[in-house]
This record gives C-alpha cells, structure tokens and sequence, in this order.
C-alpha cells in the first residue's frame, strides 16, 4: 500500500506508542498475544487485520478545526497558469468531480477575486447604506447579525464558466470546463429587510454595491432584484463566511451571475439609474456576431454537466454505470434532466435527487450499461420555466464564439472503449 | 351589544390586518429595528466614489494630456505598456477593434462610457497599491487614455464637467437590456437527430492546454 505523503508523519508518533501501550497491555495480560494475527505491511483486505486498527488514532481535539483525509489531498481548487496576468486577478476552480452532493465544501468553492483576497477585521468592518433613502446607515456586523435571519441554499456560478470553450472543445477536464460554480447553505438577513430599514425614496430604482476589496468591485443592480430574494450573508455550511467568499459579509444575488455577489460588501449606495461600472461595461458583457454588445445579462440560464464519468473519472470496463452530474438554473427549480450516451439521438429521462431547490445545484443519477463501445455521453436541463438546456452549436449560432459569458450549453463527453473520456464538440 | 360586536369584529379584523405583514416577515417601517447610527456627511462623502456617466460622483479637480503622459509612463506602463499596447497578458487599453476572429476589446475599441475610465482608475488603479492617486492625477491619466485612443485632443482637459460630455466610439454597440432566451432546443426524445451526422467536430484531446487535476498545481503554460 503506498501512503500518501505526510501521511507516516502525521501517525507515526500516535503509532509508536499506540503500539507500545499495546504490547505493554498484551504483556500485563499474560501472553494474550499469542494467537493473535498481526498484519504484514501493506496488508489490509481480509483475512489481514490492517495496521490502522491495530494502534490508537488521535484523540479528540488533534485537529481542533478538522480537515480532508491526506488521502484525499489531490481534490484541491485549481487554476489555469495560463489564463491571466497573475493570481491577484483571476479565477479558481471547483473540483466537481469530486463534489458528491449538492454542497460544495468551504474550502474547495471556486474563488474569484479582482485584487486579491480581502483580510478584513470584522470588528472594524462596516456596511454603509446611503443615497435615495429616508435614513442613511452605518451598520456593524453586530448590528447586521441582530436583523432576522434567513438561511437558503443557492449556487454561484461565473458566468465565464465554459468561457474557453466558445470556439471548440479546449480543457480536457471537468473541474476547467464547469468549475467555476459552487452551492452552500448562506445565512444572513434579507437585503429587502435592510432597505426596508432605511427607507427607499420613491425613486430609488438601482442599487450600487460595493466590496472593500482592494479592487472596490462594484456593481449596479436593478432595485427589483434586491427586494426580491437577495441575501447579505456572513455564515456559509455551517461556519462564517470563508475569507475566500468575502468574511465577514458578502451579498448573494440568487440566479444571477457571481460576478453581482459582491464580496466583503461595505456600501450600498441607491440611486435612480445604473452606474456603468467598469465590471459592467468593458468585462461581463458579451460581443456578438453583428457588432452588438449584450449588457446586464445578469441570469444564468438553465445548465447541466454529467460529474461521471468524466475525462478526471474515466470508466474501467464494460458494466453498469451510474452516470452522475449536477443540474442548475437561476430562473428557479429544475423539473428534468434527460441524458443521451449516442450523441443526442436518444434521450432518456434522469433521476433527479432531492433536495431539488430553487437556484441550487440539483444532483440527477441514470443508469448506464456500457458495452464498451465508443460513446458521447450528455445531459440536457429543463427549468420550471420550460427552458430547454441549447447544444453550443445553437448557442454560436445565435451569438457568434466572442461573448466569452454565458456559455449554459451541453456538454458531450467522449467515452473510448478502454473508458478514457475526452471533452469534444459535436458538429 | 349586536354594534359592539361589531365593533370587536371590526376591531380584530384590524388588528389581523396590521399584524399579518410582520408576522410574515414582511416590510417594517424604517427605523423598526433602529440598530446602527446614521453616517456622517463625511464618512458618506469618504466611501461614496461611484462615478455615473452623468457625472454625478465626479471630484473638483482636473489634468491634462500631458500631465497624464508622465504619471502614466510612472506607474502603469510597465504592465499596459507605454502607449497602452499592453505588456503580456496585462490589458491593452488602446486601439484594437472588434472585427475578424479575435476582437481586441480596448477603452477606444469597446468602452461605452468615458466616465467609467475615471471611476475604475480611481477605484482599483495602479493594480499593486490602489487608492493612491490624487483626483487631478486620475483626471490626467483618463485624459492620457482617452487621447491615446484619438477619442480627445492632445490639449483635452479633464474634470467634473469635461469628461461626461466625451462620447466614446462604440457607446452605440450596447444594449442594455437582456435578449435572452435566444435559443429554443426542443425536448425531443427519440431519433432527435440523424446518427450518421452525429460527429465529432473538436476535440480537447492532445491540445497541450490544459493543466493537470492530479498531484501538486500545476504551472504549465502552453507551447
């Protein structure tokens, strides 16, 4: 058996004197050790009894905030070196092909920043209301967590996910072609209760929102928007908000691209028209095939990936699969996902895995006897709105390959018959 | 006693009336709960630096082409180059166009607003110590950008009033209102397309772009 590294340094105190104290225990019990069947290194499959449960494990409180097993240490947030400047400015992404649930781990949620990772000290963190309202407010994260609160699952995804593979089938992997999207529990107070708090002017039609990043990311949201679900969260699965998703607060805007979840959200200035930001200006609007320019394409629309197989979970032989993959709209629930292993020809309807929410990611199984021919496996999602999942080729045909945003098309996944799988395009 | 049933009728309808909103969590007056204190006008004035294409948001102050030029060359070309052509993967801020296969976006090519110049240069700008500008230094280095891309005059001043009034090239290209659904794929179930047409047509096999899922991170670039 090959340990992964770190993983002899991390036991091998415990072990030695787990042992010890054994033999101490098997002495002082007078020869009981006789008889019994002490594994060969590197046994553990039955009959051998392996050497983790023949030695004490660490106590309680070894590791006073838990983390992943060493076995494990390869499911990590990844980049693409080459994809930006630097990493100040860039993009991470979600290993979702090992995501078994609809939850997306803390610590591998996709991360994207615009001038690093805000450090900020929630004791002197402040969010600033102003503007178009009756009473103007300075709130602490005190005061912000006596409001009512709500928790919702809801997933955030960039709308660049998939941005690279415009032109034709680039990233040989799951985690780059879909990663960019996560799902967590938020927990925070309702953005409607806050402005409710201040008082809208009649006016009041836009909302400006801004982190206090070194970037000051900012967007402008239509006032609509934050009355109707929008989330000012500081607790994310069951712990605060990561630094990476803005600790100590950030804004969940359900449904609409990651880019408006503003992070480390200081101000909210509200207004009677948008501000054009730069972030909604010249980056997350989108370059048609006539010369037009798409702005505030803020929905991301109905989008499914199989999760497995997939080319980082290949499959091994002819058999029965369980063919795996997440499904997600931010127009509300998913009601179906179908999935084709020929290309689109055939479609057969998924099981869809409750809980099935609305702007959540949606797990659906289907099961696959493989014969170990060639096959292109797919999966296509329908929301509650009867919007059906395009093939990218409907999708450049509608829009041309330069809007980089808004790629919600299938994906086909190649399977070879020694089970490898390759991410292709089909014409 | 029959009107004063009435009355208690009346009454409790009322008082469902005016508690039903709050029992489903629903819009408070302003101030209901009354944590936190009001800003001050200068806490207010401190954080509020959105800039509109109106203007509203624009500080006194001014710089010019010129003065700009200096600055520029100082701290920002070393990355967006000296005449904004842009070093490596640091963006290009002048020239381009957006016609043939690989449009290049820049603040002449693509920039709808010239005011937004000034908000994301004072907001984020130079990238490694932001917020470090004076207002006539943002002003000169939005002139400098803007004259790079032949959009104002090499004597072109910029301030709160001079600046809203530039009209960027491809300001018309926007629209601000989403078309979507673009797209209308049917649910077809059964023999949905022809199988001899079903083809591959790109492949990510063999391409050398993408890094690895497994082991440490990965630093690859491609060939």
């Amino acid at each position: 058996m090959t340990l992964p590294d770190g993983w002899h340094e991390d036991v091998h105190e415990t072990k030695v004197s787990g042992r010890r104290r054994f033999l101490l225990g098997a002495a002082a019990a007078g020869g009981a050790l006789i008889g019994a069947h002490v594994a060969r290194a590197g046994e553990a499959a039955p009959p051998a009894d392996p050497e983790w449960s023949q030695m004490l494990g660490p106590g309680v409180v070894d590791r006073p905030y838990g983390k992943p097993s060493d076995f494990v240490k390869d499911v990590i947030r990844r980049n693409v070196p080459w994809l930006t400047a630097g990493t100040e400015s860039s993009i991470s992404f979600t290993p979702l092909q090992d995501q078994p649930g609809i939850i997306t781990a803390n610590g591998l949620f996709f991360e994207r920043y615009h001038g690093g990772r805000a450090t900020v000290d929630p004791a002197q963190h402040r969010l600033m209301i102003h503007g178009l309202v009756e009473r103007p407010l300075i709130l602490t994260m005190d005061d912000i967590k006596r409001f009512p609160s709500e928790s919702r699952i809801h997933f955030i995804e960039c709308p660049a996910n998939g941005g690279m593979e415009w032109r034709a089938a680039q990233l040989n992997s799951l985690q780059f072609t879909h990663g960019m999207v996560g799902c967590a529990e938020w927990t925070g107070v309702k953005l409607s209760t806050l402005l409710n708090e201040v008082g809208l002017k009649k006016e009041a039609k836009w909302a400006l929102v801004e982190g206090a990043d070194a970037a000051h990311m900012d967007r402008s949201l239509p006032i609509e928007k934050c009355l109707d679900d929008c989330l000012v969260v500081y607790g994310q699965n069951g712990e605060a908000l990561r630094p990476e998703q803005g600790f100590p607060l950030r804004l969940i805007v359900p449904g609409w691209q990651g880019n408006v979840n503003i992070k480390w959200l200081r101000r909210i200035q509200i207004g009677d028209q948008p501000w054009f930001t730069r972030e909604e200006t010249s980056k997350y609007t989108e370059l048609m095939k006539d010369g037009s320019i798409r702005g505030f394409t803020w929905l991301i629309y109905a989008k499914s990936v199989i999760t497995f197989p997939c080319p980082e979970k290949p499959a091994k032989g002819p058999g029965v699969y369980e063919i795996r993959g997440f499904a997600w709209s931010g127009k509300g629930r998913i009601t179906h996902v179908d999935v084709s292993t020929d290309g689109g020809v055939n479609w057969e309807r998924a099981r869809l895995q409750e809980p099935v929410l609305s702007k959540a990611l949606t797990r659906f199984t289907h099961e696959w006897r493989w014969d170990g021919k060639p096959a292109l496996l797919q999966s296509r999602a329908v929301d509650e709105t009867g919007f059906v999942q395009p093939t990218i080729a409907e999708l450049r045909a509608a829009r041309g390959v330069n809007g980089i945003y808004n790629n919600n098309s299938i994906q086909t996944w190649q399977v070879k018959p020694d089970g490898s799988v390759f991410d292709v395009q089909l014409a | 006693m029959s009107s004063s049933l009435k009355g208690s009728a009346i009454l409790l309808a009322l008082l469902f009336v005016a508690g039903a909103p709050a029992c489903a969590g629903e819009a408070q007056p302003p101030g209901h709960y009354g944590f936190g204190r009001a800003p001050t006008p200068a806490e207010i004035a401190g954080w509020a630096i959105a800039v509109r294409p109106d203007g509203q948001g624009l500080p006194a102050g001014k710089g010019s082409v010129n003065e700009g030029a200096e600055i520029f060359a100082d701290q920002c070309a070393a990355c967006h180059g000296t005449f904004g052509e842009g070093e490596g993967r640091y963006p290009k801020l002048a020239g381009g166009d957006l016609k043939g296969d690989r449009p290049e976006p820049t603040v002449g090519s693509y920039w709808p607003f010239a005011t937004t110049l000034w908000d994301y240069i004072n907001r984020a700008m130079p990238f490694p110590s932001p917020h470090t500008l004076s207002a006539d230094q943002v002003y000169a280095m939005t002139a400098y950008i803007l004259n790079l891309n032949n959009i104002v005059p090499s004597d072109f001043v910029a301030d709160r009033d001079t600046l809203p009034k530039v009209r960027m090239p491809n300001h018309d290209a926007f629209v601000w209102k989403d078309p979507r659904p673009d797209t209308a794929t049917k649910e077809c179930m059964k023999n949905c397309v022809d199988p001899a047409k079903v083809e591959v047509e790109s492949t990510a096999e063999g391409k050398d772009l993408t890094p690895r899922t497994t082991g440490p991170l990965d630093d690859m670039q491609p060939k």
